[in-house]
């Protein structure tokens, strides 16, 4: 925007990208008209198909074993067992060690498989070893790769090392799309957050996604606009479309709505597909369904009636 | 590129919320209104009535009676008895009672003042809903507490009440307008005659109702409802002993011509053609957001709007790209949808003016820009509008135009940025946007507006004085400063 505000370096024979400042009350004052759109029946069917298309559906405890995994992926294929009009997730996402199972388990469905790699969730080993874990994942199957911006390097304003690790993962990925976690509670601010997802899309990042899930700050309205607004300004800058992923706290399907209109709004429709905006979520799926199933019988039912995974 | 949408049963999604109503089955809108004269609704004498229609349908509302000479004479001698005989003497604490009682009264009742409001005005539910109700029962809060505080208001003077307050307010915030009126002429000891838009009377009338409920003695606040003939009745009236008038610069000039040679102490909030300036180094999103959120709110029917964007050079053709886009998500239409954005035009008559000062525009050679939207068949409704190419000889960047019409453009320095910004015969407000704390404060001594947003635009609270310079009139309303028109000086304390 401005010959004052910070640029992000992108690498030799590129341009940098400019990064606008940020005013977070209006910002939030913003994020809290959005989220007062209301949305009536005819539109909500669509609004809930689209959420379940965009969910990653996530399991990332040290506590997975491979029919935890096999069970997930079940239910990312076939959401509601008794109603095939429902569709599938867009992917499951799972930590290394069970990307196979998952690959076996959802091999010819559609639902890709997404991996977190590089030292998940701190990112706090050598680059070698990151790079190592990315590219075992990769050689799992994985058909996307979730990693974590290097904060440490970021918040010490080593920002080119920030920018060439994400480079340096991105090679890594090979065919994989790479989704670069910025874990925004920990960036401390707005500012730092649209910095970061400028960097992180200059570096080569498909996605920018919001957060870990392992940390208490997660997703929210102003945080979600504040990265819609720099993917924005991306791709005008340099052409590239960028996706969205929100994670971490997203449990209702009110939530999930309100980043709908978020991105529809800031972005424009063609954000409003699984290629361009995925919800990472575990418990987000059930309640997306209970409110399908309160669209046709007029109730929301309750847990029982819905798959615990 | 991005990974390929993984399901073939992709339906094409759009981004279409339905539309979401509120309900209007809170209000219940009479055939006929009368007079509020004395704590009572009577009949106007003449018995000449005018007709109030929704202005995003046509659809005729009400009768209201209008009120003649004779009307404003029985209401003037209303609040004159009641001034004398009881109000005027009554303590503060007791006066502060009442108010309390109102302004809870008008949050009970919000839903039903917000739907009434939008019906009879035009004005998204959403406006109404979050700003002019809420506002207007934090008005009567704050001056409440006022009342039996005057004496710490004024330390070392006494101040006494004028005694009957003549008020005529405009039709862009109804309700709210009424409450920046009569709270502080409550809070001193004064009593009330107030002439409500022609309009936009149901919510004052609605009020009224509220009044009559909360056992406000009678005579204490008067309404009087009519068009301009009724206002200059009561601006003519010899019984009243103060006037506050919000309105057009050009009626403010006639009320002032026409008081002129009375000791009557006037106020005047009038018009303006607030400029917001915006730096290169500024919170872009969130300007451009400020800078919607300025000129559209409202359908632009507000004296603060900011009608004026000055953009510096450098980043001018980003800002108005950025502009445009922000504009084409602008959601117009029924005003009772929870989901508009910008409603409909007051009135016939304010449609036609818009529609003639945006030709004399477009003739001058300013370029127009207006998002794609359908406007309903039915109503008054004026497309958001945006001028680039814009000089500060232009008509549409010199007039106030009181529509969505925002007008481009640009200033090298901060000097520049001030002098254009203070090269009108108006100033009531403006708007800085800039990340730089040093240069706002700078601006903020340079403009000559009596309200200046920094980062922000249109914030109002009743603790901040608000009014004018030059033709936007003079007197403040708000705070501790809001207080002051309605006394009198009174002598020193002892």
């Amino acid at each position: 925007m401005s010959a004052t505000a910070p640029f992000i370096p992108t690498g030799a024979g590129s341009r940098p990208v400019r990064v606008a400042p940020v005013d977070e009350v209006a910002l939030e004052a913003r994020a809290a008209v959005l989220c007062t759109r209301s949305i009536k029946t005819t539109s909500k069917r669509a609004a809930l198909h689209l959420a379940i298309r965009c969910i990653d559906l996530t399991t990332l405890e040290g506590a997975d074993t491979p029919d935890k995994v096999a069970s997930l992926c079940q239910k990312a294929v076939r959401p509601d067992p008794s109603d095939p009009g429902i569709p599938s997730v867009a992917a499951v996402c799972v930590y290394p060690e069970m990307v196979g199972h998952a690959v076996d388990a959802v091999a010819g469905t559609g639902v890709a498989v997404a991996s977190v790699a590089g030292a998940f969730p701190a990112g706090m080993s050598a680059i070698d070893v990151r790079t190592a874990d990315i590219a075992d994942a990769v050689r799992r199957g994985a058909d996307e790769i979730d990693i974590v911006l290097n904060r440490s390097a970021f918040l010490a304003g080593d920002l080119g090392r920030a920018h060439d690790e994400i480079a340096t993962a991105k090679e890594a990925c090979g065919p994989a799309h790479l989704k670069v976690i910025l874990e925004t509670g920990e960036l401390g601010g707005y500012d730092q957050i649209r910095s970061a997802s400028m960097l992180a899309m200059a570096a080569g990042a498909d996605f920018i996604k919001t957060s870990t899930g392992k940390i208490p700050g997660a997703a929210t309205p102003p945080t979600m606009l504040c990265m819609s607004e720099a993917i924005r300004d991306f791709a005008d800058q340099t052409g590239t479309a960028v996706g969205l992923k929100g994670a971490g706290g997203i449990r209702t399907a009110k939530q999930a709505w309100h980043y709908l209109v978020i991105v529809g709004e800031t972005l424009g429709q063609d954000w409003l597909t699984p290629a361009r905006f995925r919800l990472g979520a575990s418990s987000l799926l059930n309640d997306v369904l209970l409110q399908l199933g309160k669209l046709d019988t007029g109730r929301y039912s309750g847990p029982d009636y819905v798959t615990v995974d | 590129m991005t990974p390929p949408d993984n399901d073939p049963r992709t339906e094409p999604f759009d981004l279409d919320y339905a539309p979401a109503p509120q309900s209007t089955a809170v209000v219940d809108i009479a055939d006929e209104y009368g007079l509020f004269i004395d704590g009572d609704f009577v009949e106007s004498r003449s018995g000449r009535t005018f007709a109030t229609t929704n202005p995003a349908t046509e659809e005729h509302l009400a009768d209201v009676a209008e009120g003649s000479k004779d009307d404003v004479d029985r209401a003037v001698a209303a609040a004159r008895n009641a001034y004398e005989g009881h109000w005027g003497a009554l303590s503060g604490r007791e006066r502060g009672k009442y108010m309390f009682r109102i302004a809870r009264q008008i949050q009970e009742r919000a839903r039903q003042f917000a739907v009434l409001e939008t019906i009879d005005g035009g004005k998204p539910i959403r406006e109404s809903r979050d700003v002019d109700i809420p506002l207007s029962a934090a008005w009567f809060f704050y001056y409440a507490g006022w009342a039996d505080k005057l004496e710490y208001a004024f330390p070392g003077r006494r101040v006494a009440p004028h005694g009957v307050a003549g008020q005529i307010i405009p039709w862009n915030f109804p309700l709210m307008m009424a409450a920046w009126k009569l709270a502080p002429a409550l809070a001193t000891g004064n009593t009330v005659v107030l002439k409500p838009a022609e309009t936009t009377p149901l919510t004052a009338l609605l009020l009224a109702d509220v009044i009559r409920d909360v056992g406000l003695p009678p005579g204490v606040v008067n309404i009087v409802t009519g068009a301009g003939a009724t206002g200059a009745a009561l601006v003519d009236h010899t019984g009243i002993d103060k006037l506050a008038f919000t309105g057009s610069t050009e009626v403010g000039k006639r009320i002032q011509r026409a008081t002129s040679g009375r000791r009557l102490p006037l106020t005047l909030e009038l018009g303006g053609k607030a400029a917001h300036i915006v730096f290169d180094d500024s919170a872009v999103d969130q300007a451009v957001e400020g800078i919607v959120n300025g000129i559209y709110f409202n359908q632009g029917h507000v004296c603060c709007a900011g009608s004026r964007l000055l953009v510096q050079e450098s980043v001018a053709e980003e800002f108005t790209l950025r502009l445009k886009r922000r504009m084409a998500v602008l959601r117009l239409g029924d005003p009772l949808d929870k989901n508009t954005d910008v409603g409909a035009i007051n009135s016939a008559e304010q449609l036609r003016r818009i529609t003639d000062m945006v030709d004399a525009g477009v003739a001058e050679g300013a370029d127009l820009h207006q998002p794609d939207c359908d406007l309903p068949e039915r109503g008054y409704w004026y497309p958001p509008t945006v001028f680039t190419g814009v000089q500060q000889s232009h008509s549409v960047a010199r007039d106030e135009i009181f529509g969505p019409v925002l007008t481009v453009q640009t200033f090298r320095t901060p000097q520049e940025a001030v002098d254009k910004a203070n090269n009108t015969p108006y100033g009531l407000s403006a708007g800085i946007w800039t990340e730089k704390g040093s240069r706002i404060l700078w601006m903020a001594e340079q403009l000559r507006a009596g309200v200046v947003w920094a980062n922000t635009y249109n914030q109002f609270d009743p603790a901040s004085p608000f009014g004018g310079y030059k033709e936007s009139g003079f007197g403040r309303e708000g705070g501790l400063h809001g207080l002051a028109p309605y006394l009198r000086a009174a002598g020193r304390v002892a």
